[in-house]
């Protein structure tokens, strides 16, 4: 409880830890709080930026999105009347095409029917003569009545 | 009954007195092994016991922050560097509340008063005779664990802070400037010797209030514990009662040794800060 050379000594101790705790503890504690502190600061800062661009990108994709999704009818749309243009330009040439056809099948019997007349004819003609001939009993000239025969061949 | 009360009475002496070393009466040099001896070597002595905690404290205190320090990195601090950032940013948090002015030295002082005062306050936890009971077998008369329960200890640190407001008063304001805060206000250059005299004893006021708060409060702290400690002595019921309300007490006290450290350190922030700061 006395009062001595302790007071003094306690002096110099307190003193010589403050000027240790000043020049080798502080600083470098307080530096690193304060370079956390910056770097807390920039992260936050990087994701601020970061949301920021993927909200951007989100509304891009959106509008991408959207505006595909309209060329895509856009073209469906087209397609569709491209196909119904085509298929009913190919019912038109069918249309045409088999009536042609049809007419050609047409002319074609028609000519058919009239070469089988013009032979049956030939051949009713032929039998005629003949039977002619045999009626007669006699030789008929055939150039001398070739006229008769000719007049008698168009009224069948 | 008597030698009963005289065995108390030696108990609480043996345990309030320091273990000096000094010039005995007959001039050899060495321990006193008594009160007596300890009060005639007079001012050339030396406690032992004060200056050895207080300085392996105060070592242990350095080395810890010290060695967080060399490696403190911005990164995920680990454990040790977590608990010291957090005392250090409530340090800072402190200093920046009460300091006004710019000074680096302010934060380190109230970081080194704030922990080595704590930890001085903190062996005060540690059961009252573990450490004596060890010295005595050692062949030491006397140990004192707590170093703040010591005058000279408190003084020593309040004087150095009290010096540090006297350097800065003058180097802020200037001789003129701190003699005219001593002598001109608060009543003006007529009431020159009033204001002498109060503001003389403001001023020395700030040591002596600190010493002796932190002194009083740990010496009273002390002698709770001891006063309990004899009760160990007295019978089993007595002793655990003296249990509990050595806990209990030890409990109350790392509130005040806490709070003690706290208020010294914010005083000391004050006082520099009044130190800065011109008022005319």
């Amino acid at each position: 409880m006395n009062i001595n050379m302790t007071l003094i000594g306690q002096s110099i101790t307190f003193a010589l830890f403050v000027w240790f705790c000043m020049r080798f503890v502080w600083p470098p504690i307080v530096a690193a709080l304060e370079a956390r502190r910056k770097e807390i600061a920039d992260g936050l800062a990087a994701a601020d930026r970061g949301r920021h661009e993927l909200e951007l990108a989100s509304k891009r994709s959106v509008e991408s999105l959207h505006d595909a999704k309209q060329r895509a009818s856009e073209i469906i749309a087209l397609a569709e009347k491209r196909a119904a243009e085509v298929v009913e330009q190919s019912k038109q040439e069918a249309k045409v095409e088999g009536e042609r056809q049809l007419a050609l099948a047409q002319a074609e019997i028609q000519q058919e029917v009239h070469r089988a007349r013009e032979q049956l004819r030939e051949q009713v003609a032929g039998l005629v003569v003949a039977g002619a001939e045999k009626i007669l009993r006699r030789e008929v000239d055939a150039k001398a009545h070739s006229a008769l025969l000719e007049e008698i061949k168009s009224g069948i | 009954m008597s030698s009963e009360a005289h065995s108390s009475a030696e108990y609480i002496k043996h345990h309030l007195q320091n273990l000096t070393f000094g010039q005995h009466a007959d001039g050899s040099w060495g321990l006193a092994h008594s009160v007596q001896e300890a009060k005639d070597m007079g001012f050339m002595a030396i406690n032992l016991d004060t200056m050895g905690f207080s300085i392996l404290l105060g070592a242990l205190f350095l080395f810890l922050f010290h060695g967080v320090a060399k490696s403190a990195k911005a990164g995920v601090p680990g454990g040790m560097q977590n608990f010291v950032e957090w005392i250090v940013e409530f340090i800072d948090g402190a200093v920046r509340g009460s300091f006004t002015a710019r000074n680096n030295m302010v934060a380190p002082l109230a970081l080194t008063i704030f922990i080595w005062i704590f930890l001085m306050n903190l062996m005060d936890l540690l059961p009252i005779d573990w450490i004596p009971g060890l010295a005595t077998m050692l062949g030491l008369p006397y140990m004192k664990v707590v170093a703040t329960t010591d005058p000279n200890a408190t003084f020593g640190m309040s004087l150095a802070v009290f010096f540090l407001v006297l350097y800065y008063s003058i180097k802020m304001k200037g001789v003129g400037g701190f003699v005219g805060e001593l002598t001109l206000q608060p009543f003006g250059k007529w009431g020159l010797p009033a204001n002498l005299l109060l503001e003389g004893v403001n001023l020395i006021a700030k040591p002596v209030s600190l010493a002796l708060r932190l002194f009083g409060n740990m010496y009273a702290g002390e002698m709770i514990f001891i006063l309990i400690a004899l009760m160990f002595s007295g019978g089993a019921v007595l002793a655990l009662t003296g249990g509990v309300l050595q806990w209990a007490w030890a409990v109350f006290h790392i509130l005040i040794i806490t709070l003690q450290a706290f208020i010294f350190m914010t005083l000391t922030i004050v006082y520099m800060d009044m130190a800065h700061q011109e008022h005319h």
